[in-house]
């Protein structure tokens, strides 16, 4: 049975970030990946990742936009924590090789993005997700005393009999061995869950493995109904266009010619937070000033080519592959596409949950940095700050403490139930109809504009669809990368997230952030400046459970909001 | 919606079977990919069939496979042009898993056992000198963009599959991680420049066991041009730190460059006496530990005597070029430049903006192909003298 101080499971920024800053804190590491750790979805931030850095800049500005980006959602206290630290973190990065972006005195040099007050985003062209991600990943493989798992699953966490939290179940997808691990501490970082939406920006490997698994194990779910729509996906695919593209300068037109912003963020424009940016072209499409197919159109023809080349090399390949359009010479139709998931496991600023030994870090987590929206350039810097908070907390609880002792009871309870799937006959829908058909619904009636009737709608589906996918079978019966048994269990992991967002956007009856209620069009602060936590409930088939708690504010009260 | 039919190469460890080839007909539009293609047949058919995947933009370069005998990301292959492609002459769409590397399942092969032991292989992180600085290194903008090239390698594995030097020498450093290496080499950050590249130069599997072939150019989605890298790798080993490494490579670059620039075109005969002898026949002798490799080159002499490539006349007598001025220009041209200028995908020329002219604005042509062309032919033009094999 292997064993470890920290068991870091996903491995993506937040999650190797983790693990190094616990091999640093003294700490035998053990890093769990069901990809290879370059293939996770932490490549697809193309802006950048803020911080005010330049003297003239000031961690409170950057605070004050993250708060109010949130639509005061947002923890202030972790608010904080992350801007102060940001510049710090930067730098790190820059020292382990990230070939950020120089200005012309060979110093880190910035881009503007959403919601931002000052030109603070650091970048590497528009690939800077992937190039900090390669950064982590060449540590890791000079650290070698992290011990690697790729290509691993984890089907369940494993807790003592005190209820702390001392490991996990796990499948080699190479083999089909499943094994016991066993952990002091561990620290969930598996990225969000787009692909319970369809379209989305995010890869197929985004299922909300680690939201679910905590989930499950009684931990509390937070602000879940915060869902990001990016104002900027392709029509057809939902593949990312960069914000970076508009704070290089590039504008939104409706079908009429009109710079739309004008009406909705007169100052800040296309540039405003995201939240805006996408309910305003939602508006003007469903308004009919849209173009036929639905969309807008993002022009960034504006910006000079050989900026483009320099700046937006990933976009050119993008729109050119996947959309056939040269943005250099034409504009891109774009709509609003779902993104990103504010809201996760509730943690504190160490990224410790209210379970014993259980951390989360980056899109799995809910600090809350976010609040009801997340700003451009604010995910990265988010997965880093708590992801390394995370692993130093946990490193120093480890030191203090024996490993825990686990009972195998729980691998032959798992072992069972992929042979129960496996062996499975089929008598019914496919895992791939299943997922669909929650997509298609997330995405219709939990998207850019909601009501009652349409959450409850959901719901329903959800539940039935949670009823069916107990039923699943897969045509594949072998053990060497099964992916449709993994298909099958992921299934069960996206309905168990898209259960607790829907029950969040049922419960918060105002309009705040991501979540704009048509039936209760304004924000109120009186009622519901809290935020809503979605706990499993312990017998099976049962609604969760809702409960509040407070927002942290420290310097910043509640003011109206306009960009 | 057009049908499309495929042609995918499988093999199931567990069953005792060999590889098979399972032929499938998917009804989709012809701009989507040939990932979309696998992806319905798995979700409506057979979810048994193994691919990675995760991304479907190009970015996580899960899907690294062979269509119609060429390496490439299914992602981001149009059916519509993979059908319409020579080798596939009924349409019919040919994807096997890649090559070089042990096919695990149906698509997938073992990208740990090849692609990244060799990453592993470069010392694949920064090895800065001391204590890092309080704030950030000053370094130039343009060295930053010069290695954001090789840092846009999202290994796939389509260079390492393709890759011909390594279908003959598996113990060939490869493409992909020589590419990587050039990352650190080319990063004024980095303290280890000259060990790195003398260890690269003289490990024999290293960046003289590329042999110029152009095809992880030709394959890599994400333009990262692996072989103008380990170009590059032999630029800096030579011009900057006269490396000169006991697979003669050094002498080897050296002779062609001389010959070509003294006939014109290449003196066959020539080439391998000077090669080991430091490039010049007359001025130095042939080194002492370059004896066995001169006779091990001795059968490729008498192969070329035997195809007519080369005959004894011409073997003593290679007539110059005409025009052979020309040439010398050329090489003045290049020699008289202050620095080198190395294009890039993120830095374009000014020669880009000059081929855009023309009645259509050549807007047919993606702005992309544009920067290719430039980066390819501007490479090339030094690499052809330097370092032809």
């Amino acid at each position: 049975m292997p064993h470890h101080d920290v068991l870091v499971i996903g491995a993506g920024l937040a999650g190797m970030r983790a693990a190094l800053a616990a091999a640093e804190g003294g700490a035998m590491v053990g890093i769990i990946s069901k990809v290879h750790p370059v293939r996770s979805h932490s490549n697809s931030a193309q802006g950048g990742i803020n911080a005010a850095l330049n003297p003239e800049d000031s961690w409170e500005s950057h605070a004050f936009d993250t708060v109010k980006g949130s639509d005061y959602l947002g923890d202030q206290d972790a608010i904080e924590i992350m801007c102060k630290e940001a510049p710090e973190e930067i730098l790190h990065l820059e020292h382990l090789g990230t070939t950020f972006h120089r200005n012309d005195q060979g110093k880190l040099g910035t881009r503007a993005f959403g919601g931002a007050s000052a030109a603070r985003t650091y970048y590497v062209a528009d690939i800077t997700g992937q190039a900090i991600l390669h950064v982590l990943y060449e540590q890791l493989m000079k650290h070698e005393e992290v011990h690697r798992y790729e290509e691993f699953f984890v089907t369940a966490l494993v807790q003592d009999d005190s209820g702390h939290v001392a490991g996990a179940i796990t499948r080699n997808l190479r083999d089909g061995a499943m094994e016991l691990f066993n952990a002091k501490q561990v620290i969930l970082a598996t990225g969000g869950n787009g692909q319970i939406y369809n379209p989305t920006t995010n890869a197929l490997v985004c299922t909300g493995d680690g939201i679910a698994l905590a989930y499950r194990i009684g931990a509390p779910l937070m602000d879940m109904e915060m869902v990001q729509y990016h104002p900027t996906t392709l029509a057809g695919n939902g593949l990312l266009i960069t914000e970076g593209a508009r704070g290089e300068g590039a504008h939104l037109y409706n079908a009429e010619g009109e710079r739309f912003m004008e009406n909705y963020a007169p100052n800040k424009m296309e540039l405003a937070s995201r939240d805006v940016v996408s309910r305003a072209e939602q508006t003007e499409i469903e308004e009919g000033r849209g173009f036929d197919d639905g969309t807008v159109h993002l022009d960034i023809t504006k910006v000079p080519r050989k900026r483009i080349h320099e700046a937006l090399r990933e976009i050119v390949m993008i729109a050119r592959d996947f959309a056939g359009v040269d943005i250099t010479r034409d504009p891109v139709p774009i709509k609003p596409g779902n993104h990103y998931v504010m809201g996760g496991i509730k943690t504190d600023t160490d990224g410790l949950t209210p379970l014993s030994g259980l951390y989360a870090a980056g899109e799995t987590a809910c600090v809350s940095v976010h609040g009801g929206n997340r700003l451009g350039a604010n995910s990265l810097l988010d997965t880093l700050i708590f992801g390394r908070r995370a692993g130093a907390r946990a490193a120093r609880e480890a030191k203090a403490m024996v490993m825990p002792s686990v009972s195998r009871a729980q691998l032959g309870h798992e072992e069972s139930a992929i042979e129960a799937i496996v062996g499975r006959e089929r008598s019914g829908r496919r895992i791939s109809e299943l997922h669909a058909e929650l997509g298609r619904i997330m995405d219709r009636n939990v998207a850019v504009f909601r009501d009652e009737d349409g959450l409850n709608e959901a719901l329903e589906v959800v539940k039935r669809l949670q009823e069916e996918a107990k039923t699943v079978a897969t045509d594949d019966k072998g053990t060497i990368f099964n992916q449709d048994v993994l298909s099958a269990i992921e299934l069960g992991f996206m309905l168990d997230n898209a259960e607790a967002i829907v029950m969040g956007a049922i419960e918060r009856k105002e309009s705040r952030g991501a979540q704009y209620r048509t039936d209760f069009p304004e924000r109120n602060d009186d009622d519901w400046l809290r935020h809503i936590t979605v706990t499993q409930s312990g017998s099976d088939g049962d609604l969760p459970e809702l409960a509040y708690s407070e927002v942290t504010l420290t310097q910043w009260q509640p003011e109206a909001r306009s960009y | 919606m057009s049908a499309f039919d495929l042609k995918v190469r499988r093999y199931d460890p567990e069953s005792g079977e060999s590889a098979y080839w399972h032929d499938m007909r998917v009804e989709l539009g012809p701009e989507r990919s040939v990932l979309d293609a696998i992806l319905k047949f798995k979700a409506d058919t057979d979810n048994s069939l193994g691919i990675r995947c995760s991304c479907q933009a190009a970015i996580c370069g899960s899907c690294g496979v062979r269509i119609n005998g060429q390496s490439r990301l299914a992602c981001n292959t149009q059916l519509g042009e993979a059908s319409e492609e020579l080798r596939s002459s009924d349409g019919t769409i040919v994807v096997e898993p890649m090559g070089n590397m042990p096919v695990l399942k149906d698509l997938i092969v073992d990208m740990d056992a090849v692609h990244w032991k060799k990453i592993q292989r470069v010392v694949p992180w920064l090895l800065p000198e001391g204590e890092p600085p309080e704030r950030e290194y000053i370094v130039p903008g343009e060295a930053m963009i010069d290695i954001t090239q090789s840092m846009a390698c999202i290994h796939c594995g389509a260079c390492v599959s393709a890759c011909l030097s390594m279908e003959v020498d598996p113990e060939f450093i490869g493409p992909a991680a020589l590419a990587k290496a050039y990352r650190f080499v080319g990063d004024p950050r980095d303290s280890q420049t000259e060990e790195r590249l003398r260890d690269l130069a003289e490990d024999p599997h290293g960046i003289y066991d590329c042999t110029h072939c152009f095809a992880c150019i030709e394959v890599c989605p994400k333009d990262v041009a692996p072989m103008s890298q380990i170009m590059r790798l032999r630029r800096r080993a030579t011009g900057d730190y006269g490396i000169k490494d006991s697979n003669n490579g050094y002498g080897h670059e050296k002779a062609f460059v001389d010959i070509v620039g003294k006939y014109g075109t290449l003196h066959e005969s020539q080439l391998l006496p000077r090669s080991f002898a430091d490039g010049s026949l007359i001025k130095s002798q042939v080194r002492p530990d370059s004896l066995k490799q001169l006779a091990e080159g001795l059968p490729a002499a008498l192969n070329g005597l035997r195809s007519g490539k080369v005959s004894p006349v011409k073997a003593i007598w290679h007539k110059k070029l005409p025009d052979q001025d020309q040439v010398r220009r050329i090489y003045h041209e290049v020699e008289s430049r202050g620095e080198r200028i190395e294009l890039n995908l993120y830095i374009v020329g000014d020669d880009a903006e000059d081929t855009e002219v023309g009645p259509d604005g050549g807007a047919d042509e993606p702005a992309m192909a544009d920067a290719a062309e430039v980066d390819t032919t501007a490479g090339s033009t030094e690499e052809e003298g330097a370092g032809v094999q």
